[in-house]
C-alpha cells in the first residue's frame, strides 16, 4: 500500500489511474460481470451440473490440451522465426516479416476452411499424411494445426523486439571469453528473452482457448474426441440456454485466468531471479 | 420562449406531414431471415415492391438480414428491429412468442401453419450410387459413411435425424426400432459439421462420405455450383416436411407503424407468382397448380410432418436434442 502514498515524480498519476480504471471497467469488467450475472441465475448447483457434465469436461480437456500443444509449438518455432528476422539480412525479409501478421488479419473461418481443405485426406498436404495412415483434419491434430496457425504472431511479435535489444556485442564478449555457441544462447540470450517468450506463449495459449471460427471447420466435432468447449457454448445457445452457455464460458474464463496468473507469476519470479 | 417555439413549429410540422401524405410515402421494412434464403428473397422482394407500389403508391425498401436461423431469432429477441422473420424452423419463431414479441398462436395467422413453402430431407450420393443407397436403413449399413450436420447446431441436421426416425414410425415401427436405426446411422457419421453448408463442403469438396443427407433446396444449389453430373439425387420412399415458417414481429411493427405492409409482404408469399419463384429455388410450393408445374424437379413424395410423429418441433427438440436427450445418448463415452 505504501506505493499509493508515495508521490511519484511523474505528474498526473490520479488522472491516469482514474482513466485506466474507467476504461478497463467499460471494456472488460462490465461485459465480464454481465457474464457472471447471467451464470448466477443458475445457482451453484446448476452451474456445477453444467460444468461437471461429462461432455463439457471432455471438451474442456480437448480445448486446453490442444491450445497448450499449439502454444508450445508456437513458442519453439516462433522463437526461431523471430531469431531469423532479427539476426539475419536476406532479400525479401520485409515480406517475410509482414507474412507473420497475416494470421491476425485473416477471418478465422477462412483460415479454418483453407486449412481443412489442405489437410483433408484428399488435400494437398493431407494426402501425404493419409498415405501413412495419419489423419490430420477431423482429429485433435487438426485442431492443433488451426490453433498453431492463429497463434503464431503472438510469440514472434513479443520476442522480436526483446531479441533486437540483446546486442550482438554481448554475444561477442561471451564468445571471446570462451563460451561456445550453445552456452551463449543458454546463458546470455535465453535469460534475456525468456520473459518475452513466456508472454508470447501465454498470449498464444489464451487466444487458442477462445478460438471457434477456424477450429470447427477442421475439427470434425466428434463428441468426446474433437469437440471443443466453444462449440458446446454455441450448441447451448442454439437451445436458447443462455445461462448454460455462460456457465461454460465462466468455467473457461476461470481456468484461463488461473493459468495466466500462474504464467505471470513464473515470469515475475524469473525476472527477479535474473536481476539478482 | 419555451411556449412559443412549439407553437411556431407545429404549423410547420403539419405542413410537412401533409405534403408527405400527398406524395407517395417511403416505407422500409427489415426481413430477418436464415442463410440460404438469400437468393429467394433477392428475387421475391422486387416482385413485392412492384405490387405494393401499384396497390398503395408507396415506395417500399426491403432490407434483408441473413444468418443462422437461431442466431437471427436471438438477435430479434435481443432487440434487432425486424418487421418480419422468415425462418427455417418453427422453434426459432416460437422463441419470439416465448419472449412476448408475438402472440403464441402465430402459426395460425397464415395458411399452412404460417409456412408458405417447405423443403424435405433427401439423400445425395456419389455418381452411379456405388453403395446402392435407396432408403433410410441403407444409411445404417456397415461400411457406409454418412454426412449429416450436427442436429444440435443445425436445422438441416435436425430434420435429417427426424426424417430417419419418422420413417420407421410411419412404416409401423416402434420408437425402439427407430432409435436403433438412428443410432447406427450416426455411428456411420465420421464428421459432425456444425451447419448444413459445412456438411455440403465436407461431402462435395473434401470427398468424405458416401451419402449426404440434406435439404432438397440445398441439392439444387450444389448442382448449380458443382455440376449435376458428379452426384445422384436419391429420394427415399418416405421423408419429412421441413416447414419454413414466417411471422410478423408484432412488437416491432406496432412500434414502427408498419403492420399493414409487413402483413401484406408475408401474405403475398402465397400468391402464384411468389410460389413460382419458390419452386424455381427448389422450395416446395403450397399452390397445387405451381406444384404440378414443377413436378419434374420437385416430384410428389410420401411425406410426413413433424407434428404427426413428434407432436411438434418443440417437443422433438426437448426429447431428442436438448442436453442429455436421445441424440446425446448416442455418444456415450467409449
Amino acid at each position: 500500500m505504501s506505493h499509493f502514498k508515495a508521490h511519484s515524480v511523474l505528474p498526473g498519476f490520479n488522472l491516469a489511474l482514474g482513466f485506466t480504471l474507467l476504461y478497463l471497467s467499460l471494456i472488460v469488467l462490465i461485459p465480464l460481470s454481465a457474464l457472471f450475472f447471467k451464470t448466477a441465475t443458475l445457482g451453484w448447483g446448476g452451474f456445477w451440473t453444467v460444468v461437471m457434465g461429462e461432455r463439457v469436461l471432455a471438451s474442456l480437456r480437448v480445448t486446453f490440451f490442444t491450445s497448450f500443444v499449439a502454444a508450445i509449438i508456437n513458442a519453439f518455432f516462433g522463437l526461431i522465426v523471430a531469431w531469423v528476422l532479427v539476426r539475419y539480412r536476406f532479400p525479401g525479409k520485409r515480406i517475410v516479416d509482414a507474412l507473420v501478421d497475416l494470421p491476425f488479419a485473416l477471418p478465422t473461418a477462412v483460415a479454418g476452411i483453407t486449412l481443412a481443405m489442405l489437410y483433408a485426406p484428399n488435400g494437398w498436404v493431407g494426402q501425404y499424411f493419409a498415405a501413412h495412415d495419419i489423419k490430420v483434419a477431423y482429429t485433435p491434430l487438426g485442431i492443433v494445426v488451426a490453433l498453431t496457425f492463429i497463434g503464431l504472431p503472438f510469440v514472434v511479435r513479443t520476442v522480436q523486439p526483446v531479441l533486437a535489444d540483446v546486442e550482438s556485442e554481448v554475444e561477442e564478449a561471451a564468445a571471446s571469453l570462451g563460451a561456445g555457441r550453445w552456452d551463449v544462447f543458454r546463458r546470455v540470450i535465453f535469460p534475456a528473452i525468456y520473459p518475452a517468450l513466456l508472454t508470447g506463449f501465454a498470449l498464444a495459449f489464451a487466444r487458442a482457448i477462445g478460438e471457434y471460427g477456424s477450429v470447427i471447420f477442421i475439427a470434425g466435432n466428434m463428441p468426446y474426441i474433437s469437440e471443443i468447449a466453444p462449440l458446446l457454448i454455441v450448441a447451448k445457445l442454439e437451445q436458447y440456454d443462455y445461462a448454460g452457455a455462460t456457465a461454460i464460458a465462466v468455467a473457461m474464463l476461470l481456468i484461463s485466468f488461473a493459468l495466466l496468473l500462474f504464467i505471470n507469476a513464473l515470469q515475475w519470479w524469473s525476472s527477479r531471479r535474473g536481476t539478482r | 420562449m419555451k411556449n412559443i417555439i412549439p407553437k411556431l413549429l407545429s404549423p410547420l410540422v403539419l405542413v410537412a406531414l401533409m405534403s408527405h401524405a400527398a406524395v407517395a410515402a417511403e416505407v422500409n421494412i427489415l426481413n430477418a431471415s436464415y442463410d440460404v434464403s438469400r437468393e429467394f428473397y433477392k428475387n421475391y422482394n422486387p416482385l413485392f415492391v412492384k405490387y405494393w407500389k401499384q396497390k398503395t403508391g408507396d415506395d417500399l425498401t426491403i432490407n434483408q438480414s441473413h444468418g443462422g436461423s437461431s442466431k437471427q431469432a436471438r438477435a430479434v429477441v435481443d432487440g434487432l428491429e425486424a418487421d418480419v422473420v422468415t425462418m427455417n424452423q418453427s422453434i426459432d419463431v416460437d422463441i419470439l412468442a416465448e419472449k412476448q414479441l408475438i402472440p403464441t398462436e402465430w402459426a395460425r395467422r397464415l395458411p399452412n401453419g404460417s409456412a408458405p413453402f417447405s423443403s424435405t430431407s433427401v439423400l445425395l450420393v456419389r455418381k452411379g450410387n456405388p453403395k446402392n443407397i435407396k432408403n433410410w436403413n441403407d444409411l445404417a449399413k456397415s461400411g457406409v459413411a454418412v454426412i449429416i450436420a450436427n442436429p444440435k447446431t443445425s436445422g438441416n441436421g435436425r430434420y435429417a435425424y427426424l426424417a430417419a426416425w419418422g420413417s420407421v414410425i410411419k412404416q409401423g415401427g416402434t420408437p425402439e426400432q427407430a432409435r436403433k436405426l438412428v443410432t447406427s446411422i450416426f455411428a456411420n457419421v465420421p464428421v459432425l459439421e456444425t451447419g448444413g453448408r459445412g456438411a455440403t463442403t465436407t461431402f462435395v469438396q473434401r470427398e468424405i462420405g458416401d451419402v449426404l443427407v440434406t435439404f432438397e433446396n440445398e441439392v439444387g444449389l450444389i448442382k448449380q455450383e458443382y455440376g449435376a453430373d458428379t452426384f445422384d439425387l436419391v429420394y427415399p420412399p418416405i421423408s419429412i416436411v421441413a416447414d419454413l415458417p414466417v411471422s410478423v414481429v408484432d412488437k416491432v411493427v406496432d412500434k414502427r407503424g408498419t403492420r399493414r405492409v409487413a402483413e401484406a409482404y408475408l401474405q403475398y408469399l402465397y400468391s402464384p407468382q411468389a410460389q413460382e419463384i419458390a419452386a424455381q429455388h427448389e422450395l416446395r410450393p403450397r399452390d397445387a397448380k405451381i406444384a404440378r408445374k414443377y413436378a419434374t424437379t420437385l416430384p410428389p413424395l410420401k411425406l410426413f410432418t413433424v407434428d404427426e410423429v413428434f407432436g411438434s418441433l418443440k417437443q422433438a427438440q426437448a426429447e431428442h436434442f436438448k442436453d442429455g436427450g436421445v441424440f446425446d445418448q448416442f455418444y456415450i463415452r467409449k
